[in-house]
């Protein structure tokens, strides 16, 4: 097992496209690091930049202590599972898993025994001598799963290979390669695009957006202080609401208000009043009450469409003024589309971000 | 309750493949038929079925002439360039397929431009090129010519094939521990012996068919090639029908053959289930 560094790396397409800049990142050994952000983030070009299927234009690619910047994927020793588990049509699943220590010349004997070891703590015993054609989603998932757990690499690279299965099967499988993680000691990356994956699994999450990285850190941190409005908002479901307004300072003391009049902030600020600023409050934090409540923190608004989720309920409520806000509701409360409701804002939990910047003040 | 109903579709489509089978089936039935009939009955009263059935006529192809060497001499012509064009082919298919190089468009468009010449309008360039090479009446006289009208073929036909196998595999491969030689060995090659042997038989074919260039670049019986001696069967007097459907039967065997072995090869979708199914 190994660390796996990315020292100011950058990779320019020729035609321009910027898929990842100026990027330092440290895995540290035997960690779990997700990859997440939305599509065309450069998160899978990273993933790919680390096993040496498309060379980086600049920056260092460190694996263990080794400088890996400019050898070949097969030099790297590292494993990769595909998004479409890219099994080997024409051989067995048993040729599928041997094929890594076959290629390196390992006597047949070992590979059989490693490989027979494998399928049995992935169940796949029974289905050695099958073609991939002949697996069902999940299984062929396992045999990409197996093919990388075989050569026992310095190092693991998942890109998105959750993906292709029924929700089900995806939370089986998570739970699965969270064990199967702290029972190896392995350093993995894994790249995905869902936040709750990310979440669940990752001992530290790295937020990407447009190939440059916005934070990294644990899930816990990333949820509670987000480093900036595309951060808070990307990560947690339902999203976090934003709105737009000035802040400034009212009053002796620090007191200071939110769009004049609507909420009364004494949030404590770095810096003098920055002007333009959004206002993040995650939906857990809005509280649906009666019309007729008053009071700081309080805004007026139509609910538009009310979600049952059970254990809650979702309700999307549209301001007087034209912003759209999400909260959670608890489930017995009465709410219908078309009520006139009052939204307090519990502060405690809200953050504020630069409108220019987007960091967090 | 409902009274049977006729599937009409059924009956079209079948009616439709029948008379389509009849319409191309026929004249090799003709064919056969006629190489077993006595040279006087075929003129005097035709038959649909064989009345009697003779060997005369595939006896004297191979006692009065000597029809193994065009045989032979097709076998070795069709059969090396089918050889050379499927390796030169895959190389170059790959290079076109996976590699990144400044002109690929341009390359791919010139080897199509190739075959836009009508053969006959370089016959005679060619007979004098061969013929300053003293490549006429030889085997690579023939076999370098075919090449040509083949390898755009098996090219075009090869790079659409390769394109479509999924890079993850290599990828897969690369990641895996295989070296670029590798994985085309080991992965890609596998993988595309369907289009190479439909590839295959199709240059094979062509080679075994041709026959203006081999027609032109052969002097004698020596190195001429099955459609040629055929054509030449015939003397100023007389055609002796009997015998050239014979030979045409002997030649169309191995091609008939050769399809029907590698058929399930052909249409088996080897690619199913490499990725997400």
């Amino acid at each position: 097992m190994a660390r796996i560094a990315l020292e100011h790396v950058e990779k320019v397409y020729p035609n321009g496209y910027v898929a990842a800049r100026d990027l330092s990142l440290d895995v540290a050994d035997g960690e779990l690091l997700v990859l997440v952000g939305p599509s065309g983030s450069g998160k899978s070009t990273i993933l790919r930049l680390m096993a040496g299927l498309e060379p980086v234009t600049g920056g260092v690619i460190r694996i263990g202590e080794r400088d890996v910047t400019d050898l070949p994927p097969q030099q790297r020793d590292i494993a990769m599972v595909f998004q479409n588990y890219a099994l080997y049509p024409h051989m067995t699943v048993r040729e599928n898993l041997g094929f890594g220590l076959t290629i390196r010349k390992q006597p047949v004997v070992v590979v059989d025994q490693r490989v027979r070891t494998v399928a049995a703590s992935l169940g796949l015993d029974a289905l050695l001598d099958r073609k991939p054609a002949q697996l069902s989603g999940g299984q062929r998932q396992r045999v990409a799963l197996g093919r990388a757990i075989v050569r026992e690499p310095l190092a693991f690279l998942f890109d998105e290979p959750l993906s292709n299965l029924d929700a089900q099967l995806r939370v089986e499988t998570r739970v699965e390669l969270s064990r199967l993680h702290r029972k190896l000691g392995a350093t993995m990356v894994y790249v995905t695009h869902d936040q709750s994956e990310a979440l669940t699994l990752g001992d530290r999450i790295a937020v990407l957006n447009e190939g440059v990285l916005q934070q990294i850190a644990t899930p816990m941190q990333l949820y509670h202080q987000p480093a900036n409005k595309f951060v808070a908002g990307f990560i947690g479901s339902p999203a976090m609401n934003f709105l737009e307004g000035v802040i400034r300072r009212e009053g002796p003391s620090n007191v200071r208000t939110f769009r004049g009049i609507d909420l009364a902030l004494d949030v404590p600020l770095d810096r003098e009043a920055p002007g333009r600023v959004f206002l993040g409050v995650r939906p857990q934090h809005l509280e649906v009450v009666g019309e007729t409540a008053t009071g700081d923190g309080t805004l007026r608004g139509e609910v538009g469409v009310v979600e049952p989720m059970g254990n809650e309920q979702i309700v999307y409520v549209t301001l007087s003024g034209g912003d759209r806000l999400v909260a959670v509701a608890p489930p017995q409360q009465q709410v219908a589309p078309g009520d006139t409701v009052a939204i307090r804002v519990r502060l405690e939990g809200a953050h504020i971000f630069d409108a220019e910047t987007g960091a967090r003040l | 309750m409902s009274a049977p109903r006729i599937n009409w579709g059924w009956w079209a489509m079948t009616g439709v493949l029948g008379a389509l089978m009849v319409f191309t089936l026929f004249p090799f039935y003709w064919a056969l038929v006629s190489s077993f009939t006595p040279d006087a009955a075929l003129f005097r009263d035709p038959s649909l079925w064989p009345r009697e059935i003779i060997l005369d006529h595939y006896r004297a192809l191979f006692d009065e002439r000597d029809f193994f060497t065009p045989i032979r001499n097709s076998l070795i012509v069709a059969g090396t360039t089918t050889l050379f064009c499927l390796t030169v082919g895959t190389l170059a298919a790959y290079a076109l397929a996976r590699l990144e190089f400044r002109g690929k468009a341009a390359i791919m468009a010139f080897i199509l431009a190739v075959t836009m010449f009508p053969q006959i309008s370089i016959v005679s360039p060619l007979y004098l090129l061969l013929r300053s090479l003293r490549l006429i009446d030889t085997y690579p006289g023939l076999i370098m010519p075919y090449m040509t009208f083949a390898m755009p073929l098996t090219v075009w036909v090869l790079t659409g094939s390769i394109r479509q196998i999924p890079r993850d595999l290599e990828e897969a491969a690369h990641v895996d521990g295989a070296t670029r030689r590798q994985s085309f060995t080991r992965i890609l090659l596998p993988l595309a012996v369907p289009s190479l042997a439909t590839t295959g038989i199709l240059t094979f074919i062509y080679c075994w068919n041709e026959f203006l260039f081999a027609l032109s670049f052969t002097l004698g019986p020596e190195r001429q090639t099955v459609p040629v001696a055929i054509a030449l069967f015939r003397g100023q007097y007389q055609v002796p029908w009997g015998q050239i459907l014979a030979a045409a039967v002997i030649a169309t065997a191995p091609v008939a053959a050769m399809v029907l072995l590698f058929q399930r090869r052909i249409v088996q979708g080897l690619t199913a289930g490499a990725v997400k199914g």
